[in-house]
């Protein structure tokens, strides 16, 4: 615990450093999902530590970390914003969705991976926890000190 | 449509209130129900601070506060503005909506608990953390709401 001094930034440091003993590639996590890549191809030896399962964008935005990958159900641009602003590396669209040509096209221009897998969310997540990855702490361990 | 900030009220928490003039400060028009345009103000605002320099856990704080900021107005007021103000010390973003108010803060504040309708929903939003999203990520968060005339939020950030 980081006592009484701890702010936002103070535990998300913390937690960053939690996420460090986990790491795959995304080329390992395409292989893991016997995923399809969608865009971003050149892009597949970036580290990520972390994974999200979300169809809610709030929900992501609440618990997702840097350098972390987004499994979802949702296809419309919210959810390539949504990875812009939490500067994340990956997203897996799950349950076989393939998002519109400009979802795409938008997550070209950001430099993100996307791939599409033909497997249940829980599966997915169930694989790459095999496969060493893990999700984010839920973190705020004193949030009431640190929003009071 | 800019303004300048140190004349703003909100230019910092109470007791620290900064005189300094602002280095960057800009405002944004938002309007009900603009989800095609939904994030771009927060993007910019994204970019203004990635030019000053801001740390990049400072820079996601700020980010994914504006970018709930953003959503609430779209979603749940009839229109609004979203103010961003940088000075020497603090980041501060500030919202303010025509309406409808909110009728429970503290009901509205809690985890999960949301209005959204289902357009909001369909397109992912809608869980009921936006008001505690951004209060977590904030140094400071005040929100004041008068039902029928509209919800003001000023929240800020230490800048490291």
């Amino acid at each position: 615990m980081l006592g009484n001094r701890c702010g936002p930034a103070a535990v998300f440091r913390q937690e960053q450093s939690v996420l460090q003993r986990w790491k795959m590639t995304i080329k390992e996590i395409a292989n893991c999902l016997d995923a399809r890549v969608l865009c971003g191809e050149d892009r597949l030896d970036q580290s990520v530590t972390s994974a999200c399962c979300s169809d809610l964008m709030s929900d992501a935005l609440a618990f997702i970390h840097e350098n972390a990958a987004l499994l979802t159900g949702i296809t419309n641009p919210h959810v390539v914003r949504t990875a812009g602003i939490l500067d994340l590396k990956c997203i897996i669209f799950v349950r076989g969705k393939v998002p519109p040509d400009e979802v795409l096209e938008m997550a070209r221009e950001q430099g993100l991976v996307t791939m599409t897998v033909n497997k249940t969310m829980f599966t997915c997540a169930g694989l790459l926890y095999d496969n060493g990855l893990r999700g984010a702490p839920m973190g705020w361990p004193c949030r009431e000190e640190a929003v009071s | 449509m800019t303004t300048a900030c140190a004349a703003r009220p909100w230019a910092g928490p109470a007791g620290k209130r900064r005189s300094v003039k602002g280095m960057v400060h800009a405002e944004y028009d938002i309007q009900k129900g603009a989800y095609n345009s939904a994030g771009e103000a927060s993007a910019d605002i994204k970019r203004k601070l990635q030019q000053l320099g801001i740390s990049p856990v400072t820079l996601r704080r700020v980010a994914v506060s504006s970018y709930e900021m953003e959503m609430n107005i779209i979603i749940h007021s009839l229109g609004g503005t979203m103010g961003l103000c940088v000075d020497k010390d603090w980041i501060t973003l500030s919202s303010k909506d025509q309406g409808p108010g909110i009728e429970d803060v503290e009901l509205a504040m809690s985890e999960g608990y949301s209005t959204a309708d289902d357009d909001a929903r369909s397109m992912g939003f809608g869980a009921g953390m936006g008001l505690p999203n951004m209060k977590r990520n904030a140094d400071d968060f005040r929100i004041t709401s008068q039902l029928g005339e509209g919800t003001q939020i000023t929240i800020t950030f230490k800048v490291m």
